[in-house]
């Protein structure tokens, strides 16, 4: 097991109310709805390392994202980041301590960097909320010296974010990010919306600047591939909670859980050529009337009626945790698999 | 790719400075509004006559029709009225006045309505509830009624001479408390839209407090729409302040916009002096229309789906 | 597969330009390719490449004021590209099918999918209503709708994603047409499902013989279902070959870096490959070859001279590594970032 010392997410929840309102409600006869969008994960995160959390759209992994950081505040659990309850009430100046260890990148480059600001004042903004600057020179060399650190010039931060590709406006994002010299990084899909070559970019960038200063990432993504290559360690989301946890090899090489090895099948993978990728029948359930049990249990081959009533507990194996009946029993057979390197 | 560029140039190189060259109808409003405002605030420079300083009217001079028709006089172009005012002079000023109530009382309604659309767009729930419910019954009066009720309850409140001192600040504030409710909800959509986009999120992310976000990220943002409401806002302010004024509870006869000469005129206009009220007619007219063309334009301009 | 018959779509040097107030852009840059019978092409390439346009100008639905500036493009040996849009409309329904990237914009919300599916079955064929439903009904079960016979009169907001995807496929098939253009048919959808509608397209083109032009941005979708795939990169086609050897075997500098940056299961690497620097815009296309500021192996011809397609082992590549003239004295790429 990871040492989960640095970032212990607990019984973490969030619920949204997404119920008509009250008196349309009432007219209409209508009940209350609530959108389990998290529903209890426990996650550690080990200093230095890259967790990330993979799953399909509406699964909850970018709520994960927003709760870890602070954009919502949890319905139940806690989110411990070095000793500290991110939850507790505390005065200002620790709060604002604490907020500048932990940052965000964000998925869209065109939507993270507001448009009418210069991408000078956009790097500076935390500098200048968290008082890190002695004065204008000191604010102007740390700007032009992460511009630098994202490779960009510091001639660039008197342009507006418009006048940059989505490549660039991305840095500009990690730049940002960096500004405070945070310890922590939380990355909601920070390349899903840039062209491939691009996304290579990205990822060795991130990658280099982990090395260089230490950081921890808390990376959400949709894409597997792009998982494998950045992570220490993988969790698995399906509607709300966490079906699967391993190091990055484990997962991918000995996949446990049958949601794991679906996903895991269906990646489209460049050595596949003319090869028939195994369709899966189904579709993920509409999170407001999630199925009972093992929420995965409709789509799933191994599916008994103990499935279909009990919700399984994480099961600890192999270094990682499941959270299957169907491995706890040993009815489904775990199985190593191969990837041909392409070339 | 040192941007040495300066502000001026990248004005004219914009798209805005580019679709407003390509519409000439616009470029004719544009130079009718830049006109009829420049005179009117040059108006103590450029009038023949200073037509409210009592000491330089004749009675003598009275109900002088326009200089190109007989017993005209080429000192009073445009004629004078029963008092023996020109009515140039009274156009240039009272123009002036209605400028400057309309210009006001745009500032104040966009001040109350950006304030409480933001408050209501940013914060939601109740606040927003309340908020929307008051814009939804002022919506239910029509806005001249509403200025007539707030003129009328100060009215009651305080003394005619009082009342007249005054009556230039009472007639912006009506009509600025009348025109909030369009800022209001314009700003709560667009607020509703920006505060989801993940630059308000990372700005949530430093911790910055509610109001800087709103201020610093969110309200730059959201303008637009509501320059373009405050151009066609400033039409209708000058035409509430004309109907007020013709209804005889805007601006007293001492300090007469447009719309009060218009009403002066109205009561000559069956003598046969029909320029008295006429010329002041055809200005608030003119200026109007060439207002709500630019306003239109603006619209069309900075909407993205129409370029 | 790929025989000698005649192909069934030829486009011959196909220019689509855009007349802005800064000048006219050049989006799609002299494109040729033809697609056979019963073929898949994929048509692949990052965004502003032009291969959304290049697909649109096929089907006549060039945004304006996008317009075809020059070549052709033949469906069966016909020129379709100078078709008045009466004409084309009903080629666009009889003999080439479309499916665009957000199922939702391609149905009418107020309309059931099967008044939807019978109006385009009777406007193409001289069908009666019921034996069109009867089309309609069909159509839906090919594409795999569970439980068709309920789900016909439902409307489009009440089917999921793919399975809206689905009613789309239907929809372009209702005249069984000889081609499909599919613009990023897979992009909005999730992994599994993507993998559901690939074999649906596969499935299709193999029973009805259908050629598909399959655009998208997605290398592993093309891997998939593609015979052949082109390359596309600031308006031109950089490379077209069969989709083994584009894959396994670039011969353009762009498609190799392509290829080595879409991480793969196969190893873990410190560092993916990267290609510096990104694709140029439309106003700043470089002269010679357009890939050359971020191409690692130009050399002092790829800056003046732009290489057209030339033939490179099983593939062509516009690239002057491949011509006998090689690409001249070396020249250094163009470095985008201060230091590394």
């Amino acid at each position: 097991m990871p040492d989960g010392n640095y970032v212990r997410i607990e019984g973490l929840k969030r619920y949204f109310d997404v119920s008509a309102p009250w008196l349309v409600r009432k007219l209409e006869g209508k009940p209350r709805q609530i959108v389990q969008a998290v529903d209890g994960i426990d996650i550690q995160i080990a200093k230095g390392e890259t967790f990330s959390l993979v799953g399909e759209s509406g699964c909850g992994k970018s709520t994960v994202a927003r709760l870890v950081v602070g954009l919502y505040p949890p319905t139940a659990g806690k989110i411990v980041f070095d000793g500290n309850d991110m939850s507790e009430r505390r005065g200002q100046g620790a709060h604002s301590t604490l907020r500048r260890r932990l940052q965000m990148i964000f998925q869209d480059p065109f939507a993270s960097l507001n448009p009418r600001w210069r991408v000078f004042d956009i790097i500076a903004e935390p500098i200048r909320a968290f008082g890190l600057s002695k004065d204008k020179a000191d604010l102007e060399k740390q700007v032009g010296d992460l511009l630098r650190q994202v490779r960009l010039t510091p001639a660039d931060g008197r342009k507006f974010p418009h006048e940059f590709s989505g490549g660039q406006r991305q840095r500009i994002s990690i730049a940002r990010a960096l500004a405070s010299q945070p310890e922590f990084l939380i990355c909601d899909e920070p390349t899903s919306a840039l062209d491939v070559s691009v996304q290579a970019q990205i990822l060795n960038l991130m990658m280099d600047l982990q090395r260089r200063l230490k950081l921890t990432y808390l990376f959400i993504s949709h894409n597997l591939a792009v998982v494998y290559h950045i992570s220490t360690r993988v969790g698995v989301m399906y509607l709300g909670r966490l079906v699967e946890e391993a190091p990055t090899d484990t997962l991918f090489k000995r996949p446990k859980h049958p949601y794991t090895r679906m996903l895991l099948d269906t990646i489209p993978d460049l050595d596949m050529t003319g090869r028939q990728r195994a369709p899966v029948a189904g579709e993920v359930p509409s999170p407001l009337n999630p199925p009972s049990g093992c929420t995965f249990h409709p789509r799933c081959p191994f599916a008994n009626e103990r499935c279909k009533a009990e919700r399984p507990k994480a099961l600890p194996i192999e270094g990682g945790t499941v959270a299957c009946h169907g491995i706890e029993e040993n009815r489904i057979p775990i199985e190593d698999r191969s990837y041909t390197a392409r070339g | 790719m040192a941007n040495g560029s300066s502000w001026l140039h990248r004005a004219a190189d914009s798209d805005i400075w580019w679709s407003f060259k390509s519409s000439s109808l616009t470029v004719v409003a544009a130079v009718v509004t830049v006109l009829i405002i420049g005179i009117a605030f040059l108006s103590p420079l450029l009038a023949p006559h200073t037509p409210f300083d009592p000491g330089s009217l004749s009675l003598s001079d009275g109900l002088k029709p326009p200089a190109w028709m007989t017993d005209g006089d080429w000192s009073f172009v445009l004629g004078t009225d029963d008092q023996g005012r020109d009515v140039l002079s009274s156009i240039m000023y009272g123009t002036r006045l209605s400028l400057v109530v309309g210009l006001a009382s745009v500032i104040v309604s966009m001040a109350i309505g950006i304030t409480l659309g933001l408050v209501s767009g940013y914060v939601g729930g109740t606040t927003d509830a309340v908020i929307m419910r008051i814009a939804d019954v002022q919506l239910t009066f029509p806005a001249i009624l509403v200025a007539l009720l707030i003129d009328g309850v100060v009215r009651g409140l305080i003394s005619v001479k009082r009342h007249d001192e005054i009556a230039l600040f009472v007639i912006i504030g009506a009509i600025g408390l009348s025109f909030w409710v369009q800022y209001a909800r314009t700003i709560r959509g667009s607020v509703l839209v920006e505060k989801n986009k993940e630059y308000v999120q990372a700005a949530r992310v430093i911790g910055l407090s509610p109001t800087l976000i709103m201020v610093r990220h969110v309200l730059p943002n959201v303008t637009g729409p509501v320059l373009v409401i405050a151009t066609i806002n400033l039409g209708l302010a000058i035409i509430s302040e004309a109907t007020l004024s013709f209804l005889g509870v805007g601006l007293p006869s001492t300090q007469p916009s447009l719309g009060t000469l218009i009403r002066l005129g109205n009561e000559l206009l069956q003598s046969g002096e029909w320029w008295i009220t006429v010329f002041p007619g055809i200005t608030l007219a003119a200026l109007v229309l060439a207002v709500n063309l630019l306003g239109d334009w603006l619209r069309d301009a900075l909407n993205p789906k129409l370029r | 597969m790929v025989t000698n018959n005649a192909p069934l779509l030829e486009v011959k040097n196909l220019r689509v330009e855009f007349p802005t107030r800064r000048g006219t852009l050049l989006a799609v840059d002299d494109v040729s390719f033809d697609i056979a019978p019963g073929e898949v092409l994929g048509v692949v390439g990052e965004s502003g490449a032009g291969k959304s346009l290049t697909g649109n100008a096929i089907i006549g639905l060039l945004e304006p004021p996008g317009r075809i500036a020059g070549g052709e493009v033949r469906l069966e040996g016909k020129r379709i590209d100078n078709l008045p849009y009466e004409e084309m409309r009903k080629i666009r329904g009889a003999r080439i099918g479309a499916i665009f990237q957000d199922p939702l914009t391609s149905l009418n919300p107020l309309y059931s999918v099967s008044r939807q599916l019978v109006e385009t079955i009777q406007t193409h064929m001289p069908l009666s209503a019921s034996a069109a439903r009867a089309r309609a009904l069909d159509l839906l079960k090919e594409v795999g709708i569970p439980g068709a016979e309920q789900r016909i009169d439902h409307y489009p907001h009440q089917f999921s994603g793919g399975m809206r995807q689905r009613v789309v496929i239907a929809l372009a098939l209702c005249a069984g047409p000889r081609l499909i253009v599919a613009d990023e048919p897979t992009t909005a959808l999730d992994v599994s499902i993507q993998a559901q509608i690939i074999a649906l397209l596969k499935k299709l083109c193999r029973e009805h013989g259908t050629s598909v032009m399959l655009v998208t941005h997605d290398m592993g979708v093309i891997a998939e279902t593609a015979d052949r795939v082109a390359v596309m990169y600031a308006g031109r086609i950089a490379e077209i070959g069969p989709v083994r050897d584009v894959i396994k075997n670039a011969k353009h500098p762009y498609t190799k870096g392509l290829m080595g940056s879409i991480p793969s299961l196969g190893h873990r690497a410190e560092r993916l490959t990267q290609i510096d620097g990104s694709m140029p815009r439309l106003t700043e296309i470089p002269t010679g070859c357009a890939f050359n500021p971020r191409c690692t192996v130009r050399g002092e011809r790829c800056l003046v001279e732009r290489p057209e397609l030339m033939a490179a082992d099983a593939s062509r590549a516009a690239c002057w590594l491949h011509d006998a003239g090689g690409v001249g004295t070396p020249v250094a790429p163009v470095r985008e970032m201060a230091n590394a």
